[in-house]
């Protein structure tokens, strides 16, 4: 991991990998959206409103997930000062905040054919809106730096402490009573028939990688204005 | 209740949103590349 926090090295990578990662993912979540809205049955339960199944799950896995990785970041960043850290958790910042209000968005759009409501002020839903808070925190207190090359020690503390929502997502529709079913996806296999279950693994991933994406492109962007102002600076100073 | 218009607008807001953030990440890498390239060719 020390080896890849240099920022040569990791352009030497980054470049390549930015349009294989996209176009694999634009390709697999296109397949797994046609086949999610096309291909599959209706749910004996739920009818043809199961379908927002495939991007609600994805985008519900990136924005926790994002939330993890700025987690991580930030305690790299705490603990081993690695330069590129605070550039990643500045990066995955904005792109985890638009997957959580899309999985607050589509699970509001699928809960009124299905439970007959837009909102429910349950342990799911209003711990994800949390999250969606603390990415708007956390991009607020980034974007009052001056340096974007890196963020503050109070931002990355910020995205650690925030990570004790993440388990509270996991754990909330077990803990308490919920509108939300439990966990269909666990270690211990699915309870989702395969049938309906297919295409939601080629969204998953192919979501995924758009997001890695998307995250390398913005990582390259803040790495070269990083640079550039570096640059002019020397250059005013000389 | 027909389910389909809320499936249309689910997917419409995610396609948008997806696209949007795609668009806006290259544009931007683009230009800051670009503008770094163009200092370093100067000098």
């Amino acid at each position: 991991m020390h080896a890849f926090a240099n920022p040569a090295r990791f352009l030497k990578i980054a470049r390549p990998m930015t349009p294989f990662l996209l176009v694999i993912g634009l390709m697999l979540v296109f397949g797994g959206c046609f086949s999610g809205l096309f291909l599959t049955p209706p749910d004996y339960l739920q009818g043809e409103s199961v379908r927002i199944l495939y991007i609600h799950v994805p985008a519900a896995w990136l924005g926790m997930g994002g939330w993890s990785a700025i987690a991580i970041a930030s305690l790299v960043q705490l603990v081993w000062r690695h330069p590129l850290a605070g550039i990643a958790g500045r990066a995955i910042a904005l792109p985890g905040a638009l997957f959580t209000a899309i999985c607050l968005v589509t699970g509001s759009i699928w809960g009124r054919p299905t439970w007959g409501t837009w909102w429910e002020w349950d342990g799911r839903m209003t711990s994800m809106l949390v999250l969606l808070f603390l990415y708007i925190g956390y991009m607020a207190l980034a974007n009052s730096e001056d340096d974007r090359a890196s963020v503050s020690r109070a931002t990355a503390i910020f995205g650690v402490v925030g990570a004790i929502n993440i388990p509270i997502i996991n754990r909330s529709v077990v803990w308490w009573n919920s509108l939300h079913q439990g966990p269909s996806i666990t270690l211990k296999g699915s309870t989702i028939a395969f049938e309906l279950l297919w295409p939601l693994a080629l969204t998953v991933v192919g979501f995924s990688l758009i997001f890695g994406g998307i995250v390398l492109m913005r990582m390259r962007a803040n790495l070269a204005e990083a640079k550039l102002e570096a640059r002019l600076r020397r250059m005013a100073s000389l | 209740m027909n389910h389909w218009p809320f499936i249309i607008a689910a997917y419409a807001l995610t396609f948008a949103g997806t696209f949007t953030i795609l668009v806006l990440s290259y544009l931007s890498m683009r230009r800051a590349e670009a503008a770094l390239a163009a200092l370093e060719k100067d000098k």
